[in-house]
């Protein structure tokens, strides 16, 4: 069957929610197996989600997909059942067999051909634990229930295409009726194989007073004469059979006496006797019966919209922020009084669009269990190949952050995982000598901190080998020989472009990618990552992001002339130096004295070409910014204005990246701003960065 | 005259599967996301046919036939149960708990309608 | 090259504008709109003749000065100039003329190659020219006039 894309795409989609499912089921199971327990509506659950993507795969005729999903669903249904008994063991395969599930439905969504050798293994050790046919396939047992042709009356049929001739006696029974048939259908269906002629008996209906209308009182003798086959009339009554009498009987040629059943539709009317008639409507249950029904919590009804629409309205919503701001400096301007009613009517206008902008945005955010889900995965990768025992625990599930945010945060994700599942958690032998359990414990936890999201990796190892990383460091000319460190700075140089603690390259970790590359992608997402490190307890990596990425907490300055924003993230502090703090530092550059440590002087203006570096710094802001280096640089503005949130506005439509500038915003007059990218800025003048 | 069908399964893909068949066929469909939905439609709608999954979250495709059969005002409904379930005593249980007919899935609108003719005026 | 494909439809519509003493067109498919001025962004490194950004109802549209672009002089830019907004594919762009003269329909037979005027360094942003009664309209070709840092991306 044909089926529009729609539904192709709705189909990939629920799955994406059923692995979810199935992989929090699964995580539920784990929690109790240490008891050999799960808990049956759990196993349930995880059934019924494998059970969808089977029936679904089967629809689209993915056969892979559904060989896996048909012997994966076995084995549950054996442990639904309590064939088998759950363990660590099994919930490990459970968990592998949901991995491949979900990179077969991958590979189905993107049109490319599964790994055939990953699916025969995990088929063999599922099919082992039922004494389960690895080769059979699943259509072979359904096909007991399709109503293909009941090809076994064949044999009786003298020739499938001759004129027959069959009394049928059909007799119901109260059972037939309770089932919701009625014979008159079946009547007129079996007028669709030829000419029926009926009779109906009465005799056994009682008087009225009598009468129990939910018996069956009424049997029927048909005469079918039909050029169709016989197992055609057995398949009339496939779904009566059993709640009938039935006796299908081929006559030599059709007995004449028996009225001929009128011709036009329905072929057969039977208005002797009504069907049985519907019951008064009984009371509704006992109010118990029916809450205990209603328990169990509905979903939650959700719409699904296109990402495309979503920000379009954001971005219109944006627009309304700014018009709204745009307005009420028009009316300031015009010297309109604080106390009028415009004013007032102007400030609810202005929390009903911020309103408006806060529930807009709250409909890109999304959960991050789905990300935290893959993280698991993940994790188990990592240990297996690693050979160590750790455990992957998630907190904070169901913390909301931008959809954005959620798919650029998963590759620095992955490789902070592997990262602490390599060189966080130590080999099985060191972890029982400092008497802590062998298997290695990660936490990942997510939560909203004062409008901002925070994620942390936290995994109870040795903790930074500080001794080794700086040994490392200088090694490779990171830092001097005779640095003096503290231990913050030592755990920082993690971060630093062409650092590997590993002297040997791990098959995890050491993708040519280090944790520089992690920091760089949190930093693109207008986050922060930090370290902190305890030797003998752990390590925890911590990511401070926005909630979305489209507006963004800034400082409204005064550059040349020019109105500009600097991200708030990114400043470190502000100040006004004193003319002593300044000094010059061979021809034209300036350093300024913070805290007894030397920052080089970045003015902004020079450094945009708006004019030639300012010397005079009495009626300025130096802000203090850190580069990626962790390099800290003070940038010169001519004024702060304003500390305000703006939306965020790309460029790439009109005239493409400009060095140094992230992207522009609209400010309440109208007008562009545009919002510096502190270490493009910095890199690009101070030579400190790469240009 | 265009039949009502109500159709119940827990698999968003299943339903959009089956409206499609169905509206193909000339039904008019409505559909209901587990047993418990369905019995609450039921009461709205009085279709002329159930199409019904067996297993799903809540109610499942049983526990709502047999809401439906002790219920009363709908007792006689037909209810065609749908599923992939290759247990072999499927007909027997479906039938157990009052089901008209049954269909196995994967399902084409070939199926549908087969079933459908056998159980309602169609 | 788009810029040296002619298409070949029977006639084209044009917007005829003036920088100075010299007249241009446009193909009105590429044109959105036309606004007056309104004072630009600066933008820190770029070229320039790329006068800024402007706030076009909520999207950040770069304004070219197109008489610097040809090296007609470097007008400072006012509220007698106007803006004209162009697309073509995905970029949009204004620029800064000093009117719109007139909307016309010429048939594509009318546009004559650029002559070789070798002096003439704006020669390399006219597709063609058109005669109108007495007057020389010089087609200009966008892509050409469009900073060269956004052709490699478009």
């Amino acid at each position: 069957m044909d089926h529009s894309s729609d539904i192709r795409a709705t189909f990939f989609q629920e799955c994406e929610e059923l692995v979810e499912a199935l992989n929090d089921g699964l995580n539920e199971i784990d929690e109790t197996i240490e008891d050999g327990l799960a808990e049956p509506e759990t196993v349930n659950a995880v059934f019924r989600a494998v059970h969808s993507i089977k029936g679904g795969a089967g629809a689209f005729k993915l056969e892979t997909l559904v060989r896996f999903a048909h012997h994966f669903e076995t084995t549950l249904d054996a442990l639904r059942a309590g064939r088998i008994q759950p363990d660590a063991a099994l919930l490990l395969l459970f968990h592998r067999a949901a991995d491949h599930l979900s990179d077969l439905l991958a590979a189905a969504r993107d049109g490319v051909d599964p790994d055939p050798e990953g699916g025969a293994e995990l088929i063999s050790l599922l099919a082992a634990l039922t004494g389960a046919d690895e080769e059979e396939s699943s259509e072979g047992e359904a096909e007991d229930f399709g109503f293909v042709p009941l090809t076994l009356s064949f044999e009786s049929e003298p020739a499938a295409t001759g004129s027959g001739c069959y009394e049928i006696l059909f007799s119901p029974t109260r059972a037939l009726y309770a089932n919701g048939h009625d014979p008159s259908v079946l009547f007129r269906v079996l007028g669709d194989l030829g000419q029926v002629k009926a009779r109906l008996d009465r005799s056994r209906l009682p008087a009225f007073a009598a009468l129990d209308w939910q018996e069956s009182w009424l049997d029927w003798t048909l005469t079918l004469t039909t050029d169709e086959p016989e197992h055609q009339i057995d398949e009339v009554f496939e779904f009566v059979d059993g709640l009938c009498t039935l006796e299908i009987r081929a006559l030599d040629e059709a007995p004449p006496g028996l009225p001929l059943l009128p011709d036009p539709e329905p072929a057969v009317t039977v208005d002797a006797e009504p069907r049985p008639q519907a019951p008064p409507p009984k009371p509704r249950p006992p109010e118990g019966e029916d809450s205990a029904e209603k328990k169990a919590a509905a979903p939650r009804a959700t719409v699904r919209v296109e990402l495309d629409r979503v920000d379009r309205l954001i971005n219109v919503v944006g627009e309304l922020v700014i018009n709204q701001a745009m307005l009420s400096q028009c009316v300031q301007d015009a010297g309109i009084p604080t106390r009028s009613a415009v004013r007032s009517g102007l400030d609810d206008f202005k929390s009903l669009a911020r309103e408006i902008q806060e529930s807009v945005m709250a409909i890109r955010a999304q959960a991050i269990k789905p990300l935290f889900q893959r993280m698991s995965r993940i994790a188990r990768e990592a240990s297996d190949i690693a050979g160590k025992q750790v455990r992957l625990v998630t907190e904070g599930e169901a913390t909301e952050v931008d959809k954005t945010v959620i798919e650029r945060l998963a590759d620095p994700l992955t490789h902070m995982i592997r990262n602490a599942v390599d060189h966080g958690i130590e080999p099985a032998e060191a972890r029982r000598a400092a008497g802590k359990p062998e298997t290695g414990c990660i936490t990942l936890s997510a939560a909203h901190r004062s409008g901002r999201v925070l994620i942390e990796v936290a995994d109870d190892g040795g903790g930074i080998n500080r001794p080794k990383v700086k040994q490392i460091a200088a090694g490779k000319g990171l830092i001097a020989q005779d640095a003096e460190l503290s231990d913050a700075e030592i755990d920082m140089l993690l971060f630093l472009p062409g650092f590997s603690t590993s002297t040997v390259v791990s098959d995890l970790s050491g993708r040519g990618v280090g944790m520089d590359v992690v920091k760089s992608a949190i930093q693109a997402l207008g986050g922060r990552v930090s370290i902190s490190s305890t030797p003998g307890q752990g390590t925890v990596f911590s990511i401070s992001l926005p909630l979305t990425l489209a507006v963004l907490d800034g400082m409204v300055v005064d550059v040349a002339g020019q109105t500009m924003v600097v991200p708030i993230t990114a400043i470190v502090e502000t100040l006004r130096p004193q003319p002593q703090d300044v000094h010059f530092l061979g021809s034209g550059a300036q350093v300024v004295t913070i805290r007894g440590a030397f920052v080089p002087i970045i003015d902004l203006g020079a450094a945009f070409g708006h004019r030639p570096p300012v010397r005079d710094f009495s009626q300025r802001v130096l802000m203090l910014v850190e580069n990626e280096q962790q390099r800290q640089c003070a940038l010169v503005v001519d004024a702060i204005f304003d500390q305000r949130q703006v939306v965020i506005k790309g460029m790439e439509n009109g005239y493409g990246r400009i060095p140094g500038i992230a992207a522009a915003t609209i400010l309440g007059d109208g007008r562009i701003a545009l919002i510096i990218d502190p270490d493009e800025a910095v890199g690009n003048v101070s030579g400190l960065g790469d240009p | 005259m265009t039949l009502t069908v109500l159709a119940i399964d827990d698999s968003r893909t299943i339903r959009e599967l089956l409206k499609e068949a169905l509206l193909q066929a000339g039904f008019e469909v409505h559909l209901a996301i587990d047993g418990l939905d369905g019995l609450e439609k039921l009461e709205g709608l009085a279709p002329d046919v159930v199409i019904t999954d067996i297993n799903m979250p809540r109610m499942d495709g049983f526990g709502f036939i047999k809401a439906v059969r002790d219920k009363g005002t709908h007792s006689a409904l037909p209810i065609i149960v749908l599923t992939t379930e290759s247990a072999a005593d499927l007909k027997a249980r479906a039938r157990e708990a009052g089901a008209t007919a049954w269909i196995v899935k994967p399902f084409d609108e070939v199926k549908l309608v087969s079933a459908l003719r056998r159980v309602t005026a169609a | 090259m788009p810029g040296s494909r002619l298409l070949q439809s029977e006639s084209r519509e044009l917007v005829a504008f003036r920088i100075g003493p010299q007249e241009f067109c446009l193909d009105i498919k590429t044109v959105r709109e036309i606004r007056s001025w309104t004072p630009a962004t600066i933008l820190p490194h770029a070229p320039h003749y790329v006068l800024g950004v402007i706030n076009l109802r909520g999207s950040v549209v770069p304004i070219l000065n197109l008489a610097e672009r040809l090296n007609l002089g470097t007008p400072e830019p006012d509220a007698r100039h106007v803006i004209i907004i162009t697309v073509i594919e995905t970029q949009v762009i204004g620029i800064l003329v000093d009117a719109v003269s007139d909307i016309m329909t010429v048939p594509e037979s009318a546009i004559q190659p650029t002559p070789h005027v070798a002096s003439d360094s704006a020669q390399a942003f006219v597709r063609g020219v058109i005669a109108v009664e007495d007057r020389m309209l010089r087609l200009i070709d966008l892509l050409a006039v469009f900073p060269p840092a956004r052709k490699e991306g478009a």
